[in-house]
């Protein structure tokens, strides 16, 4: 048996196909996966995403800690309730974690992935130095993501007035505490919603009223169609250990600005970026029937061979897309081989979807 | 779970097949495996004069989450393959026992009787 989230018995209530995902059981779907990723497009839906992992960093040195484990620059979040995406790298520039930081009233929050939390607490552990920082975990939170285009007025009728107007004020990257919820304009869909984390016992009663409201309980399933349309990198399929930002289609995440600042693993990306980056992350479009799945090799005629990291029927725009690391050189098309058989695909930029519009 | 109709033989490895009137037999999926697979999206048919033995990977059904191969669950030729499938896949999900996949001239109408009955393809599915 695996970890269950507060939610646990409601997802079973509400008929959800139960799966294994880092060692929680977690909904899939609730009857339809394709149904459930247009509605997010469409309208809203609510996940239950209470398996990643929290982690508040307090302490006179919190952010100078934060500013040399990660790539991205803390010192850009201006003021309390901004946000950023990040990655924390090894020393050899592969991606340990990626995540987003919340700079709070007193300290900052990180939300990372639930299958790397430990090896996300072992690897803060064991850089923390002479830092005076604590790390503290949150465990006894539970996190709700409400995610479409009408996602954040479908909430603000269902909380209390301080929360709708805070609601209604967030702008896209913002996320504040309103008594012991934590409301944060941010998602995993390319779509316009927010993350709620709240107390345990809360999740739900709120949950409930979500669902009550209309808004359809979603599952892992189609977070993983929807994230993969918007682009977005899943840690262990598409990132890990042994791949850098700059061939993750993150190079944008890093803050090589101030030179003096000396994150982990910033020589290395420095060394890579010198002699040339060799991969890059692009995406593919299968203007045939078919499906692109992670692991099949793509092959570029006179540069060479990349494989998927996340290949899915994409449910918006009817057909299969991916996204693959590919040799850099590559330029605008390229074949895969599905069963023994070569397909052509286009390359592009791997942001497929965004906001209801298809971008390719 | 839906009614399983009766004139159905089906495969341990959840096709179902059917003999038609014409000595023609269908094939397609289970209720439990388009259930089990979530949306289709995606079928791979075989070619017409295919010869296959029972047993033998005839054709491909992917959803959203996976590809699986589907298994002929008696040897013969392809007559005939449901074009609508190409065109309508999810017709798997919402109406499995009308949507098959391909039809075969059997070689041997008695390896039918090799396969399972409705009671017993409960029963090998735990319901």
């Amino acid at each position: 048996m695996g970890q269950r989230t507060p939610l646990y018995d409601l997802h079973l209530a509400l008929g959800a196909k139960m799966v294994d995902f880092g060692g929680w059981d977690m909904p899939l779907h609730y009857g339809s996966q394709v149904e459930e990723h247009h509605q997010v497009r469409r309208d809203c839906g609510v996940f239950d995403v209470s398996h990643m992992t929290v982690i508040d960093v307090d302490g006179p040195q919190a952010k100078a800690w934060l500013q040399y484990l990660l790539a991205n620059d803390v010192e850009r979040l201006h003021s309390p309730g901004r946000a950023l995406y990040s990655a924390m790298l090894n020393e050899h520039g592969g991606i340990v974690d990626d995540m987003i930081v919340y700079r709070l009233d007193d300290g900052y929050r990180l939300v990372v992935n639930a299958s790397t939390r430990n090896q996300d607490l072992a690897w803060m552990q064991a850089h923390l130095g002479d830092f005076d920082v604590q790390l503290n975990e949150r465990s006894e939170l539970a996190m709700l993501a409400i995610q479409g285009p009408h996602a954040r007025h479908k909430i603000a009728e269902l909380v209390t007035q301080s929360r709708a107007t805070l609601i209604q004020q967030l702008k896209p990257f913002e996320g504040q505490a309103d008594g012991d919820w934590f409301i944060a304009r941010t998602g995993y869909t390319g779509e316009d919603g927010l993350e709620i984390v709240l107390p345990a016992d809360q999740a739900p009663g709120f949950f409930n009223d979500l669902v009550g409201a209309g808004i359809s309980p979603i599952g892992l399933g189609a977070r993983d169609t929807l994230r993969v349309e918007a682009g977005m990198n899943l840690y262990g399929q598409d990132i890990h250990q042994d791949v850098s930002p700059l061939a993750s289609n993150m190079a944008w995440s890093i803050a090589w600005e101030p030179a003096t600042r000396q994150f982990l693993g910033r020589t290395a990306l420095e060394a890579e970026q010198a002699a040339g980056v060799q991969h890059k992350l692009v995406g593919l479009v299968l203007e045939e029937r078919g499906v692109l799945r992670a692991h099949q090799v793509v092959r570029i005629a006179d540069v060479g061979e990349g494989e998927i990291t996340s290949g899915s029927f994409s449910p918006t725009l009817s057909k299969s897309i991916a996204l693959a690391r590919v040799p850099a050189a590559t330029a605008d098309r390229a074949e895969v081989e599905i069963r023994g058989k070569w397909y052509p695909v286009r390359v592009v930029k791997p942001t497929f979807v965004r906001h209801g519009k298809t971008l390719i | 779970m839906s009614e399983i109709p009766v004139d159905l033989r089906f495969a341990e490895s959840h096709e179902w097949a059917r003999l038609d009137h014409d000595g023609g037999v269908k094939v397609g999926i289970s209720d439990h495996a388009q259930e089990a697979l979530g949306d289709v999206v995606f079928v791979e048919l075989p070619e017409i004069g295919k010869v296959f033995a029972a047993g033998e990977a005839a054709g491909v059904v992917e959803s959203v989450k996976a590809a699986s191969d589907i298994y002929s669950p008696v040897s013969g030729t392809v007559i005939a393959v449901n074009e609508e499938l190409a065109n309508s896949p999810e017709l798997v999900n919402s109406a499995p026992y009308d949507s098959w996949f391909f039809k075969l001239e059997p070689s041997d109408t008695s390896e039918l009787d090799k396969l399972l009955d409705p009671m017993a393809y409960k029963a090998a599915i735990g319901e």
